[in-house]
């Protein structure tokens, strides 16, 4: 709660706590601040970084919307405190594209219609991200065995699991 | 009706706003903050049916950074769509387990948690009706005042000191003797149980009260915006124009954000707080516990049919487990009285829907608004009656499904173009290779390997359930580059109605799709009237109103070009971005030049900006007529037909899915992209409705799986290998008056799938189901019973 400021201020989370420092990378840009010790890596993400494209979809770490990659292992960042990630090099949807061009993989959840209200999408893709960067040819099996942390209720999952394996043929040919 | 006819009625085109929805760009109300707002959190009753005697909210209220406590008691407001059923925090008494007790704003939402914490509640426990048979037996009363509520009369039947929020019915030809007539009787017992929307998006509201004035500022992540305004104005006592509802993009709907829910004490918590913006972000327990569900079914139904397979009557007791609170339960409960009994021709039928009253979370609309219940019922009843008859179930289905000339159980006349039942049947049994069903001996050499393979399939039907008097609108603005921009008042939630409709503009206005956008972020103040995105109906309604408006864009265009052309606009056609003369073509003006108006050299100008607007309103539809249900409330029925390949294995229960072919009448896929993308989607909602979803109550009426971790939807594990969906696109049969014969397909994917698998699993075990869901355990169960 916030009497310092009357009541007025917008802070989601100020537990009374002093501040801990936090240095971490997110999206290949250095990050050097202080924290809430008691806030999420997704409360910090959102309120503090201003990065909304990551989703709170349980709270839980049940249901995969707040997925980001956290030094390249993907995390539910809604389970995660934000002073975990001391140190930490973070990849958020945000930073899936680059030099203003989508990714391949982003180009082929389009192409593939992988998305339709677009709310698990960024939690997707980074579970998808994840698995390219360990396994550039994965088979259907293992797309499943991926993303079986993210739900989705709107696709069905047929056309997401298309456009991991498109992303991947393409990845293999194009990034070589 | 050759796809040649068409340059973008029939193209696979990218999802408009794909690129957003990818970077992290689009914005949902979950993801906003306006300066000055304040978190909300609810306090929710831990009875299912309490007197609540006393609050005490004063330690709230005196936690610093606490800006509002509201309980009943400062919000003497009712809602309810079609029954004003229910107050805006409970007031008196708690009629569910979860309902809202209290709400408190404050500057963050820790604080508001705290607050919550420090109010305290006397509650007096009251007995509960628990079940559909403890509502109808009605010793206890959910709502006491029944008959004093508004409703909508005629429409809606609330049965006065009853537990009955609405008893619709369906009289037909002539029962007893149609029963009379039958060689056999079958009867059933059917049932499923609730299931949550489970949008990936909670339900989200920020709600700005002036507290001037009476204007109120929504942003919500509501379904339908216009409805949403119309109630919330209706709830507060409020002018609609005062009333302004804005939607972003939101995070799934499947009808659980349609109609209006959290806005109302949103915005009266704004107004105790002074005005300012306060956010309502429900948890996920919330989602499960506090907002509506699908309701539960119990249905009892009773065929007569002749030795040859024809039915000669039907009786059928729906009875919808509808909660606390009717909201769009009254209405589900309706549909029933003309899609209740199946796509088939059936002369004599007595039906009847009650949507009761019980002490649960109460249910609205979701995707399919009754239809995988009721089809459940009826699809896996007719495959029982083909078992009875020693009948191929495919061969019975043939006998008695709907054809031209014969009416629906309203008394609905088919045509032509009200689609084919038989030819979505034929497909999807062609698909599976159907050859009629396993044998004894067949079974027995397979319960060796311990999994049994089957197939099944079942038909559906659904037509919009909405009112007779439906509409919608449709604004079209040219830029000075020739490029249209579309203002529609229906929401996108994801089923592609933005790219649909800029499809239909791009056909008529003769553009490239890159030159046409829907404007997202309908705003009720600035966008024009759809009643609700809901019931299949937009690609029809407003693709109808979309056309429209583009057409008269072009007239619009030709009447200044026949003015700089000299000629007569009868001379004029349109394409590549020109108005131009038909045997002269050289003779042309361009849409840069007229879209704002032209000018001649000398620097005269004609004409204006170019901005149409176009409406559809659904017409020829009455309400059933309150005793019979006879009528025509169908805009457009879509008739489909699922088919299941599947194995189980005996020994767990659990069932492996190879196949499902689904296919529908759906006239003409305008973006078969967007179509596959409804029905993978829908046919996995309906595996989750079959085999993992449900809610499970205590005894004393508490929902015991409030969370993903007890009540799970498909993961990317549960898919099944195949989903092969089938479109019937034949011009005989397509929808004369959609949008170049298309029909909705939004809801149909999701309706009968569990039946089409409980029919596979008779013919792998032998064993009839008759509860939802299908679930390891249960199947299990059933196969030791058997055995037993």
């Amino acid at each position: 709660m916030c009497d310092k400021h009357n009541g007025n201020c917008f802070e989601y989370v100020d537990s009374g706590i002093p501040k801990v420092a936090l240095n971490c990378i997110v999206n290949r840009e250095e990050v050097h601040t202080t924290v809430d010790p008691t806030m999420t890596l997704l409360q910090f993400l959102t309120t503090e970084l201003k990065l909304f494209g990551t989703k709170e979809g349980c709270g839980e770490g049940e249901c995969g919307a707040c997925t980001i990659i956290m030094n390249g292992k993907t995390v539910n960042s809604c389970i995660v405190l934000a002073i975990e990630a001391e140190g930490a090099d973070i990849l958020t949807v945000e930073g899936l594209g680059r030099n203003n061009e989508l990714s391949i993989l982003q180009q082929e959840f389009i192409a593939n219609d992988a998305l339709q209200c677009g709310f698990c999408t960024p939690g997707m893709l980074m579970s998808a991200r994840e698995l390219l960067d360990r396994n550039n040819d994965p088979s259907d099996e293992e797309i499943k065995e991926a993303l079986a942390g993210n739900f989705c209720r709107c696709t069905g999952y047929f056309p997401i699991i298309d456009a991991v394996k498109k992303a991947a043929k393409r990845e293999r040919e194009e990034l070589k | 009706m050759s796809d040649k006819q068409y340059t973008h009625i029939g193209k696979r085109y990218d999802r408009k706003e794909a690129q957003e929805k990818v970077t992290g760009q689009a914005i949902y109300v979950h993801d906003m903050e306006l300066p000055g707002m304040l978190h909300a959190k609810c306090l929710h009753s831990p009875y299912a049916h309490a007197e609540i005697v006393s609050i005490d909210t004063s330690a709230a209220k005196a936690l610093p950074g606490v800006k509002a406590v509201v309980t009943g008691e400062d919000a003497p407001y009712s809602v309810g769509i079609y029954m004003v059923d229910k107050d805006l925090i409970a007031r008196n008494k708690v009629r569910y387990q979860g309902e809202i007790v209290a709400a408190v704003a404050a500057v963050d939402e820790r604080t508001a948690e705290e607050a919550v914490k420090l109010i305290k509640v006397e509650y007096k426990e009251l007995p509960a009706v628990h079940t559909v048979d403890e509502s109808l037996e009605g010793k206890i009363l959910v709502h006491e005042d029944l008959h004093t509520y508004e409703h909508m009369k005629g429409v809606f039947f609330p049965q006065a000191h009853t537990n009955i929020a609405s008893w619709n019915r369906t009289l037909k030809g002539d029962v007893k003797k149609g029963f009379e007539e039958a060689d056999y009787i079958v009867e059933n017992e059917l049932s499923v149980p609730a299931v949550g929307h489970v949008p990936m998006e909670t339900h989200v509201v920020i709600a700005q009260a002036d507290p001037y004035s009476d204007k109120v500022k929504v942003w919500s992540s509501a379904q339908s915006p216009f409805a949403c305004r119309q109630l919330l104005a209706k709830s507060l006592g409020i002018k609609k124009s005062d009333v302004q509802v804005i939607v972003p993009y939101i995070g799934g709907g499947f009808g659980g954000k349609a109609g209006i829910h959290l806005e109302p004490f949103v915005t009266v918590l704004s107004r105790a707080a002074n005005g300012r913006p306060v956010k309502l972000k429900a948890t996920r327990e919330e989602e499960f516990n506090l907002l509506p569900t699908r309701a539960g079914m119990r249905s009892r139904v009773k065929t007569g049919v002749k030795k040859d397979g024809r039915i000669t009557a039907i009786e059928v007791y729906h009875d919808w487990d509808s909660g606390a609170y009717a909201d769009y339960g009254v209405n589900v409960g309706k549909t029933a009285v003309y899609s209740g009994a199946g796509p088939y021709s059936i002369p004599n039928v007595e039906l009847h829907s009650r949507t009761l009253y019980t002490n649960k979370v109460f249910s609205t609309a979701y995707r399919g608004f009754g239809h995988l219940e009721t089809h459940w019922a009826i699809e896996r009843h007719m495959d029982m009656i083909a078992q009875k008859l020693g009948m191929d179930p495919y061969e019975f289905r043939m006998k008695n499904l709907l054809r031209t000339g014969e009416t629906t159980i309203s008394g609905e006349l088919m045509y032509d173009t009200t689609g084919s039942p038989e030819a979505c049947l034929d497909a999807v049994v062609k698909e599976i290779g159907w050859t009629g069903r396993k044998t004894e001996e067949e079974r027995q050499a397979e319960i060796k390997s311990g999994k049994i393979r089957g197939k099944g399939f079942a038909m559906l039907a659904k037509a919009p359930a909405m009112p007779s008097y439906t509409s919608t609108s449709a604004i079209m603005q040219m830029d000075e580059d020739g490029h249209v921009k579309i203002m529609i008042g229906a929401v996108d939630m994801g089923q592609g109605a933005n790219t649909i409709m800029a499809q239909v503009a791009a056909e008529e206005l003769r553009v490239p799709i890159e030159n046409v956008e829907v404007l997202w972020n309908v705003d009720t103040d600035k966008h024009p009237y759809d009643w609700n995105t809901v019931a299949s109906k937009y690609t029809v309604m407003g693709g109808n109103a979309v056309r429209k408006a583009a057409r008269n864009m072009i007239t619009q265009m030709k009447e200044v070009a026949a003015q700089v052309l000299r000629c007569h606009t009868d001379e004029l056609t349109h394409g590549d971005g020109y108005i131009y003369h038909i045997h002269h073509t050289h003779r042309r003006v361009s849409y840069t030049d007229l879209s704002m108006g032209y000018v001649y050299e000398n620097g005269n100008g004609i004409g204006g900006p170019i901005i149409s607007h176009g409406v559809y309103m659904a017409s020829g539809l009455t309400n059933p007529h309150p005793e019979t249900g006879q009528g025509r409330p169908g805009l457009v029925w879509t008739f489909g037909a699922h088919a299941v390949d599947l194995e189980v294995d005996i020994e767990t229960g659990e069932i492996h899915i190879f196949k499902i072919a689904s296919a529908f009448d759906i006239g003409k896929c305008i973006n078969k992209k967007m179509v596959d993308g409804q029905v993978f989607g829908g046919v996995l909602q309906g595996v989750g409705s079959a085999i993992i979803e449900g809610y499970k109550f205590s005894p004393d009426g508490r929902l015991l799986n409030p969370s993903f971790t007890d009540n799970k939807i498909p993961t990317a594990k549960d898919i099944p290998d195949e989903i092969v969906p089938i479109y019937i696109e034949d011009p005989k049969s397509a929808q004369i008056d959609g949008p170049y014969g298309a029909r909705g397909i939004g809801e149909h994917p999701m309706i009968s799938v569990p039946s089409a698998i409980g029919n596979a699993l008779y013919d792998a075990l032998g064993v009839n189901f008759r509860k939802l869901p299908l679930s390891p355990e249960n199947v299990a169960l059933a196969i030791e019973k058997a055995n037993n």
